[in-house]
């Protein structure tokens, strides 16, 4: 199993070098003159970066179509919000409370949503975030309605440039997160059940309690995603619990390449800032966007990073016929 | 010798229609037990009846003497049973060799935690997984495919692979759906050798085979299968010559 | 007892709609298994093609009717053609995701071209009273109009060669493919026949309420709680689960509180199908 080894290594090459260089970015940025908006910009789009991935463990890599997670990235930033603001929680202990509970809501849908499957998931989910929205919309003693809940960051993260650096070490730490499940055993639990849910039940696999799992982690990364959302925009509204914003991960999530580690990345972050650039064309980007998801979805089912890696396995298979492999293993 | 299988008056409706039919049958420890039947038997069902997937309407399954009627079917997989399906399930995007590390979940422990923070259970798992990977990827002779995806090996060694997933838990019974369906007559011969080996293991092996020929010179006893009902039940050459079992054949059995 | 009459007609009207949106849905998955997620914003396009016509091109209320449904049964056809067709064969999660880049993609052009909400006037601008209390006519004329289209519906569907052949996919896809029946075929009629419906409804409901780019997405929602409640392909349940989501969000509204008018039909489906993971009668395992 060397090949194994050798290409970890190699994508824990690329890892690290795309780290420092987005590490080095805000160095690189100060010079230019629109550099502070662009930091901004990039600081949004790694949260939904961080959504995307935890969106990617539950669809992608558990096969289970989440529609909700807009609304769980709205629980987690007004639980933010509030536990700091209202509550009076240190800051400090408030994000991970947050990400507990957000955690925890999600175990809570889950219990009944899971009984359903394929299309019914989809749908229940996105039930629960038409409910949610709702509920913010008109509980506005909680949500604060349209002004929404002002909130105060620690000093620490006051600076642009800090806040750039805290959401970039989420979004790493939610990156090996992921990639730590994928690996293990738990994650080809996860894997098995999105590939042939029959046979791992079969090899005796709970179906049920696995894609709760997954669910359960997945909220907590979309919690901790909100909780960032907060600290970042310094206030939260209501329409931050919208199904669109599901969509948006969504596409995000499919774009960059679904079941792959760094296609949710790569699919937030360059979407997210894309949109930004051509802000000038208005409502009508989004129109793209529609048009985008269907074209990827018909020609590129897996995304961007999906394609690279049915080139890379197109190219192995080529060399390897050449070199024929036997008794690797065994024996 | 002990009964490790016991289907006791066992009944499964669909609708108005009646799948399998009071049906009883014991399988011996070690033993090799064939099913056998026309189209729509309910031989499958039988086997799904058993192994979880279906609840049975009425009658008991015991394994062991324990009652497992009506647990979920990944509890019986955890019991010991392992199974193949007729239409060849594996984890096809998947490589063969986590194909099989799948099948050895059952047996380990490692949680989220331990997976996230590699903890030495975690480890000491992983070693024990890749350890029975070899084993199993050995015994069913898939080496030369062991980092290909398992949709893209050859449908021989997609049999073989399945049978492989099975065996990963270390089960005491094995249920097989037709392992040979779909396979030239040189390659099934590769097949009934991997079940007889898998017999000298001391695994217990009920097998639904259309090939009669191959049946009857593997297993030590026939059950026949009819509309849903039990229509015979022993050696093989006994079963064969009965008349029903003729019939139901339309005399095939003879040769 | 009057004001209860009146809120029950109020939610006949509204299941009127509901019937219409959930019975095109329904054919689309039990015909072709595909959840047309975009079809609330079929019916929203429908709404603004009706304002174009009668207000700003000053067309009679009675002559865009037929035109819209026309125009709308062509879309319908086009996205089957475009959007569904490369995609038969893939997992059902895919077209559902087609389905929601459809959705963008037809919400924020309309929204691009106009923002605000607009409004088009009631044909027949008049109330009638019966049994004492005051009815708007053009509440009368969706309730009548819906049951006239579903027996229009119906007649098509048992007594058309197209319309049995239809039936016969719906029932069987594998079985009528192999019969000779023409699937591509089927499919555009499917979808020109939903979207036709979906038409008649904008039309008929539009002159109630104000016309928004967002109007399709709770309208979706709740067909899809009908559907899925009913049995997803399953007619029946498509019609009567819509003329009975219609009635309790009527009453619902009127005796507990229009706040979470919304929330109920949601609530419901959640209860539903934790307990029924296949809908109430729903018979395919998904």
């Amino acid at each position: 199993m060397k090949w194994i080894k050798e290409k970890l290594n190699f994508n824990l090459l690329v890892g690290l070098a795309s780290l420092t260089l987005a590490a080095l970015l805000p160095l690189l940025l100060q010079r230019t003159s629109g550099g502070k908006y662009n930091m901004i910009v990039l600081t949004y789009a790694m949260i939904w970066a961080v959504a995307a991935c935890s969106l990617n463990l539950i669809l992608g890599f558990t096969g289970q179509a989440c529609l909700a997670h807009g609304a769980l990235v709205g629980i987690g930033a007004y639980s933010m919000a509030i536990m700091v603001e209202r509550v009076g929680i240190n800051y400090w202990l408030a994000f991970p409370l947050t990400c507990l509970l957000t955690a925890f809501i999600g175990f809570l849908i889950g219990l009944p949503s899971f009984r359903t499957r394929g299309p019914y998931f989809a749908i229940v989910t996105l039930c629960f975030n038409v409910i949610v929205y709702a509920t913010f919309e008109n509980w506005t003693w909680l949500s604060g309605g349209l002004a929404g809940q002002s909130f105060e960051v620690p000093p620490v993260l006051a600076s642009r440039t800090t806040k750039y650096y805290f959401v970039l070490a989420f979004l790493a730490l939610t990156v090996v997160v992921v990639r730590q499940i994928i690996k293990s055993i738990v994650g080809a639990s996860f894997l098995s059940i999105l590939s042939n849910e029959s046979l791992s039940e079969a090899v005796g696999i709970s179906a049920f309690r696995n894609k709760l799992l997954s669910f359960t982690v997945s909220c907590f990364l979309a919690g901790m995603a909100g909780a960032l959302f907060a600290t970042v925009s310094g206030r939260v509204d209501y329409s931050i619990t919208s199904f669109l914003h599901s969509f948006n991960i969504l596409v995000y999530t499919l774009i960059g390449g679904v079941a792959t580690i760094a296609g949710p990345v790569i699919g937030a972050v360059g979407l997210y800032y894309l949109l930004d650039r051509i802000k000038g064309f208005g409502e009508f980007r989004y129109v793209g966007f529609g048009v985008l998801l269907i074209l990827i979805i018909i020609f590129f089912p897996r995304g961007l990073m999906g394609g690279i890696n049915q080139l890379r396995d197109w190219v192995k298979e080529k060399r390897s016929t050449k070199v024929a492999p036997q008794g690797e293993v065994g024996s | 010798m002990s009964v490790i299988l016991e289907v006791d008056g066992v009944t499964k409706r669909f609708g108005g229609l009646v799948a399998v039919n009071k049906v009883d049958f014991a399988v011996e420890e070690g033993s090799i037990l064939g099913l056998i039947g026309p189209n729509g038997a309910g031989k499958s069902t039988l086997f799904n009846l058993i192994g979880g997937t279906i609840k049975p309407d009425e009658g008991r399954i015991r394994l062991d003497g324990k009652d497992v009627t009506g647990w979920p079917a990944h509890r019986v997989a955890r019991e010991g049973v392992g199974r193949t399906f007729q239409t060849t399930a594996l984890f096809e995007e998947l490589p063969v060799y986590l194909n099989l590390a799948i099948g050895y979940r059952m047996r380990t422990k490692t949680n989220l935690f331990d997976a996230l923070l590699r903890t030495p259970r975690a480890r000491r798992e992983q070693k024990e997984i890749t350890q029975r990977v070899i084993e199993v990827l050995t015994f069913v002779g898939l080496g030369e495919y062991f980092d290909r995806p398992a949709g893209s090996i050859p449908q021989e060694a997609q049999k073989r692979l399945a049978i492989g997933i099975a065996l990963m838990g270390r089960p005491r019974l094995l249920l097989l759906d037709e392992p040979t369906g779909g396979v030239g007559p040189e390659e099934t011969g590769r097949i009934i050798d991997l079940i007889r080996r898998v017999r000298e293991l001391g695994i217990t092996v009920c097998i639904i085979e259309h090939k009669m020929k191959m049946v009857m010179g593997l297993v030590d006893r026939l059950v026949v299968l009819n509309f849903g009902v039990k229509i015979a039940d022993g050696p093989p050459q006994e079963v064969c010559s009965d008349p029903s079992v003729i019939e139901a054949y339309l005399g095939e059995c003879i040769a | 007892m009057s004001f209860f009459i009146n809120q029950l007609i109020i939610g006949i009207q509204l299941g009127s709609q509901y019937m219409m949106m959930a019975l095109g849905l329904t054919l689309i998955f039990g015909i072709l298994d595909i959840s047309h997620f975009a079809h609330g914003h079929i019916y929203m396009v429908g709404a603004y093609l009706l304002y174009t016509f009668s207000v700003l091109a000053g067309i009679n209320y009675w002559v865009a009717l037929p035109i819209c449904m026309i125009i709308l049964a062509l879309i319908g056809v086009l996205v089957e053609r475009l959007v569904y067709r490369p995609l038969r064969g893939s997992p059902s999660i895919n077209t559902f995701i087609a389905a929601i880049g459809l959705l963008l993609a037809i919400e924020t052009l309309v929204r691009g071209i106009k923002k605000d909400a607009v409004r088009v006037p009631v044909p027949v601008d008049r109330s009638v009273s019966v049994l004492g209390m005051s009815l708007e006519v053009q509440r009368i004329i969706v309730i009548l109009g819906a049951l006239l289209i579903l027996l229009m519906l119906q007649w098509f569907i048992k007594r058309t060669r197209l319309g049995i052949a239809i039936e016969a996919m719906a029932q069987d896809r594998e079985g009528a493919s192999l019969v000779g029946i023409n699937v591509n075929r089927i499919s555009a009629l499917t979808f020109a026949i939903a979207s036709a419906l979906a038409g008649v409804a904008a039309v008929l409901m539009a002159p109630l309420g104000a016309i928004t780019p967002e109007m399709g997405n709770p309208l979706i929602l709740k067909a899809f709680v009908i559907v899925v409640i009913g049995g997803l392909g399953s007619m029946k349940g498509a019609i009567f689960g819509g003329y009975i989501l219609g009635v309790i969000e009527a009453l619902g509204v009127a005796y507990i509180s229009s706040t979470y008018k919304d929330v109920f039909a949601f609530a419901l489906l959640i209860v539903i199908l934790a307990f029924r993971p296949t809908g109430l009668f729903g018979e395919r395992a998904a």
